[in-house]
């Protein structure tokens, strides 16, 4: 493994080198970061293990887990890079194959080595843009690598980048969830043991590969080491996809992004299958798992949404659950029908006509439909509005005696808005201590 | 030797014959669609689970028995 000082000084890391406008080379790539390092599969994994790096695509499970699951295994299947990345407010993964493609692909190349892969797919939906042309140049500059790498266009939808809906689209072009198990690194693509990965955490991997594990823990905390990219949007002045270390206070998140651009009331922690949080309780909060456990929060596919006191936290909530009822598959009942019937009544709450007893019925339906559906859509749907109605739970009662003045806040949802406003442009890098 | 129920909510249709003939362990929620609070079958209760298991007409109830 590399010595640790030939790494990056503090941050950027996986943004290293990042220049406005296109796509990073590879010559320039290898400038920035160095060769593609040779090592030996055992050696990487354990070296991944010891960065304690963890999967960056919203489920957050050990990465050296999850390639040990898959290199224990015969006739391994092709290594797929998750560039889904259906979170509407979220602009990490797009910003990483659209402009450092280089990065993601060693890291792919890297992690395929680990488990014996002989091919890797990175599979993006239709609204990617530009990174499809970008990947398929950068594909064909790498001519000495030793797998053969395709790249996959898929249909949007926010579960269509859920891992067994990714595998299901490459096997029979259904970009829907299946009954699990048999999970992807049993039974995946081609029927064969298959690793999925997000774009970031192969970037990351593509990192600790060259410079090892210390390096890596340099940044961060002991039990979140390293650095995270998050996307942060919402009423910030400069909204965009910022690499922070962890554990660095949300105080200093929302700095980065340029600073409130007016006095705050709650922020959306983890995108929208993900937690509001009171802003005076989220003040104190470092970007830490354990930190944001003690709200009920993960930090998700590492989004982090800003509501401004002008807006109304429960027309914005009823937004967003509309917006996911609407997106489920359509396969499971508990998901079709429950979501649909919470988000008429969170709807209902914050237009101030539903009955008095309406908020106990959307909590017992929440409670009732969690774990139920075939995939974690309806479990991330009803995590967002049980924390929407306790958040605010104080303004439902005042909806109902007077008539809601707010604005729109404008919270990126679907086709309309697949990027935060400018955000893959106002890429900043900032630096931060531990 | 333990039996667990689980239900395929891709294939389940809510005929809710399962909840007829085990309401002992499952209920329906508001849509129809089955509800086990509890996925253990009690070992006096297994034969009925099997039953209700057999009585799926979407093959959507399964039973684990190791």
């Amino acid at each position: 493994m590399s010595a640790t000082d030939s790494g990056h000084q503090g941050l950027p890391r996986v943004l290293a080198g990042l220049e406005p406008g296109g796509a990073m080379s590879l010559a320039h790539h290898t400038r920035i970061h160095g060769p593609l390092p040779d090592v030996p599969p055992h050696q990487l994994i354990e070296e991944v293990e010891r960065s304690g790096l963890r999967g960056r695509g919203g489920a957050d499970f050990p990465t050296a887990r999850k390639l040990r699951a898959v290199a224990g295994r015969r006739r391994v299947g092709p290594l797929i890079v998750n560039g889904s990345e259906t979170e509407p407010a979220s602009a990490k993964d797009r910003l990483l194959l659209s402009r450092m493609p280089h990065l993601v692909l060693d890291g792919a190349v890297l992690a395929a080595g680990a488990v014996g892969a002989s091919e890797v797919i990175v599979k993006v939906g239709d609204g990617a843009g530009d990174a499809v042309r970008v990947l398929e140049a950068a594909v064909a500059a790498r001519s000495g690598d030793p797998v053969r790498t395709s790249v996959v266009v898929g249909p949007e939808g926010y579960v269509t980048g859920e891992e067994s809906a990714v595998v299901h689209y490459l096997n029979s072009e259904v970009a829907k969830p299946t009954f699990v198990p048999p999970r992807p690194f049993e039974r995946g693509v081609r029927g064969r043991p298959t690793l999925i990965q997000n774009p970031e955490t192969l970037a990351q991997l593509a990192l600790v590969a060259r410079f090892g594990s210390r390096w890596y823990r340099e940044l961060g905390t002991v039990a979140d080491p390293g650095s995270a990219l998050v996307t942060i949007t919402g009423a910030v002045r400069a909204p965009g996809v910022y690499e922070l270390a962890f554990g660095t206070p949300l105080r200093d998140l929302l700095d980065a992004a340029g600073g409130p651009s007016e006095p705050l009331q709650a922020l959306l922690i983890g995108g929208y299958f993900g937690t509001w949080v009171d802003a005076s309780a989220a003040a104190g909060l470092q970007l830490a798992r354990e930190d944001l456990r003690s709200v009920g929060c993960s930090l998700g596919s590492g989004v982090l949404i800003a509501l401004g006191e002008s807006a109304c936290g429960l027309h914005e909530s009823a937004r967003v659950i509309s917006y996911l009822a609407d997106q489920s598959a359509g396969q499971c009942g508990p998901c079709v029908y429950g979501l649909a019937a919470i988000a008429d009544a969170v709807q209902a709450l914050a237009s101030g006509v539903a009955h008095g007893s309406e908020r106990a019925r959307v909590l017992r339906w929440c409670s009732e439909i969690r774990g139920r559906g075939a995939c974690h859509h309806p479990d991330g749907a009803v995590r967002f509005v049980e924390s929407a109605l306790r958040v605010f739970a104080a303004d439902i009662g005042s909806h109902r005696r007077g008539r809601c003045a707010a604005r729109p806040a404008g919270l990126p949802l679907g086709d309309s808005a697949v990027a935060p406003p400018g955000g893959v442009e106002r890429t900043r890098l900032v630096r931060a201590g531990r | 030797m333990s039996a667990s129920l689980r239900v395929n909510p891709i294939t389940c249709e809510a005929h809710g014959l399962c909840a007829e003939l085990l309401p002992e362990l499952i209920r329906l929620d508001d849509w129809g669609y089955p509800i086990l609070d509890e996925s253990e079958v009690p070992p006096d209760l297994v034969g009925l689970a099997r039953r209700a298991v057999d009585a799926c007409p979407t093959l959507a109830l399964l039973i684990d028995e190791a």
